[in-house]
């Protein structure tokens, strides 16, 4: 496939502005400024950069606990995003969702569930209402390898096929269900042979190729437009970062590791960038300096903005 | 004006509302089945010929379809689910508890989930996992409305207010007060048929109503309890006793003010609900009422409810758990 310059130069910044994005509120948090806990998506960003790359601004995302890298690569700002994470009224849940419930259905996207596999079904529904009202948008769940044995999955993957919903649900299999090794938890190869239980396509991918990514999103995305129905979408790559707050990572193996960071999705398509001249290296560098001012922005400002008045907790409950 | 049964209106109120607004819509097992009985009691019955394409039947997934409904909800449908028993409820329980009730505090109020859940409840000749109360567990989750309408008139209203409220709510239908007819008909049902005018009207969700005036004691009772105590209030009237029933309609938002000018006048509280006793629909009221009365009341409140077992199968067992008229005269005389 031919891209533009303009289309690859975005992937890339917006894959390094999650990355430094959450190296920055790690930093934040283990300095004690941030509160709360974090699960974070460093070594993920291709997943969710490359599918939502294949969306249209008004399609629809459901995220999980780790959602930081959903937010920013569907449109949520790095503003709204980070005063969300130190819980000020100017969130993008005005302080009540917190890192796990981070979303702005304005930008298409859900406030984020954090309970594992139970955003399958909700993205099933909001397909079903694209279909109901012959709207042509797309809902796309994104869910992790740890779902995959939830109840919940199966309920919402069966229901997205036997109606032949316009959704994609996708597996970012990191292969860690917070400790607990997949190989552990399932005894298929490839989480994607579940889909031919439902009747649906299903696909492997490699979750830290960018393009490889988008490509599978795509063709998925036209197979749901046509209605061919919902695809399951299995995008390999790894956390190289802790389950959440301070995981030192123990039960990932030393070399496994290793593998892992090399293999990691912007240091690649960093390599794929130059390699093919689509940019050099000055303008890679640029792009890095711009994002950090934008994220030291969002952090300036956050930090500086008000708390919520503690009366606050009682408004937004019902409409 | 014409005399319905509640199976009747509250599948007239789902025919208007559908046709009033197409963005409501029905989901649910068992409910648009050409040849089937249109949910497990008759409400949904024939409503696929005229809705063909808002009539969602799903596979079993009571979890899966609240949160397709969550989904198509938060879309700007109005879906109204269909639980068959609210046992199943509990298979539910992480998107109702979750995420149906929470979406819209976690978005700061962004957010509307515009749905319906309607769940039949009552110890009913099914045993344990078909004859359940849980209404008073759903009152420990801030975020969804409950609704409880014991006659065909409130059925109606309450089900149009549902479905038009920006809210999630939860719908609470008693078995014994369907008056489903034919095969689809229970044993032991209690007639709760009113007069329907033709026209559209709501019952405002939260407003209670007085449904027999007195002044010795509040008896507080909703869905088919409430058609025990008013029974037992015309045996406590024969004895001199004036007995006043306040069918408060909705639990959550619940009319404090209705229930609390009773007590002020009558000075003593009964309250009734089926369900086991312990952390109950009864001990919330009984608790809130002794916060806020205690200078009016002559007499401590007093619970009559289910003990704390399973409903049991044995007509005589199921006798003892679901209570009645006499166990209403007993905690009326101990305080009287």
């Amino acid at each position: 496939m031919n891209y533009t310059k303009d289309f690859l130069i975005g992937l890339y910044r917006q894959m390094v502005l999650i990355r430094r994005f959450e190296e920055r509120v790690k930093y934040l948090f283990l300095e004690g400024v941030m509160p709360g806990t974090i699960h974070q998506s460093q070594g993920q960003e291709a997943v969710a950069v490359g599918v939502c790359a294949a969306l249209e601004a008004n399609d629809v995302i459901t995220s999980t606990h780790r959602p930081h890298g959903h937010a920013l690569a569907k449109g949520v700002g790095v503003e709204p995003l980070m005063h969300e994470l130190f819980g000020k009224v100017s969130g993008c849940c005005r302080g009540k969702g917190g890192s796990m419930h981070v979303g702005d259905l304005n930008k298409g996207m859900v406030p984020a569930i954090a309970i594992v596999g139970a955003g399958v079904p909700v993205a099933t529904g909001i397909a079903l209402s694209f279909q109901m009202r012959k709207e042509r948008r797309l809902a796309v769940c994104f869910t992790g390898d740890g779902a995959v044995n939830e109840g919940a999955f199966h309920e919402g993957v069966n229901m997205g096929a036997i109606w032949s919903l316009p959704v994609l649900y996708v597996i970012e299999n990191n292969r860690y269900a917070a400790s607990t090794p997949i190989q552990s938890a399932v005894r298929v190869k490839n989480l994607s042979e579940r889909a031919s239980g439902y009747g649906i396509p299903g696909v492997t991918v490699d979750g830290n190729d960018v393009l490889a990514v988008f490509e599978s999103a795509r063709e998925a995305a036209l197979r749901a437009h046509s209605g061919g129905g919902p695809t399951l979408i299995e995008a390999l790559t790894y956390r190289i970062t802790g389950h959440s707050r301070r995981d030192p990572c123990n039960y990932q193996p030393e070399e496994e590791r290793r593998t892992a960071i090399e293999k990691e999705p912007i240091r690649r398509f960093a390599q794929r960038l130059l390699s093919h001249e689509t940019a050099d290296q000055a303008e890679l560098d640029r792009i890095g300096s711009e994002v950090d001012v934008e994220i030291e922005d969002a952090v300036r400002s956050a930090m500086a903005a008000p708390d919520p008045a503690p009366q606050d907790a009682f408004e937004d409950l019902y409409a | 004006m014409s005399r319905l049964t509640i199976a009747e209106v509250l599948r007239a109120a789902l025919r208007e509302e559908m046709a009033r607004d197409d963005r409501v819509f029905c989901i649910g097992e068992d409910i648009a089945i050409p040849g089937g009985w249109g949910g497990a009691f008759t409400v949904t019955l024939g409503l696929e010929q005229e809705f063909r394409h808002r009539m969602i039947d799903t596979p079993i997934s009571e979890n899966g379809f609240c949160g397709v409904a969550l989904g198509a909800a938060l879309m700007g449908m109005r879906p109204v689910a269909d639980v068959q028993y609210s046992d199943f409820l509990f298979c539910a329980m992480d998107q109702i508890v979750n995420q149906i009730a929470k979406m819209r505090y976690m978005s700061g109020g962004k957010l509307t989930v515009p749905l319906v859940l309607r769940a039949p409840v009552g110890s009913t000749g099914r045993g344990a996992q078909h004859g359940q109360n849980p209404e008073g567990m759903f009152l420990n989750v801030p975020g969804l409305k409950i609704v409880c309408p014991a006659t065909a008139y409130d059925a109606k209203g309450l089900l149009k207010a549902a479905i038009r409220d920006d809210n999630p709510v939860l719908f609470f239908e008693h078995k014994l007060l369907y008056g489903a007819k034919g095969v689809r008909s229970e044993a032991g049902s209690v007639d709760a048929s009113s007069e329907i005018p033709p026209e559209d009207y709501v019952v405002p969700i939260g407003e209670g109503i007085v449904r027999r005036e007195g002044s010795d004691v509040t008896i507080v009772a909703t869905l088919l309890m409430m058609h025990r105590a008013m029974a037992a209030a015309d045996v406590l009237s024969q004895r001199g006793i004036s007995v006043e029933v306040i069918d408060p309609r909705s639990l959550v938002p619940f009319d404090w003010e209705l229930v609390t000018s009773s007590v002020k006048k009558t000075t003593r509280l009964v309250v009734v609900f089926e369900g086991p006793k312990t952390g109950g629909v009864g001990s919330e009221i009984s608790a809130t009422v002794s916060e806020l009365l205690m200078d009016y009341l002559t007499a401590p409140v007093q619970r009559v409810a289910s003990p704390d077992i399973p409903s049991p199968f044995s007509p005589v067992l199921e006798e003892v758990y679901r209570p009645g008229v006499p166990e209403i005269l007993e905690a009326v005389t101990r305080i009287v």
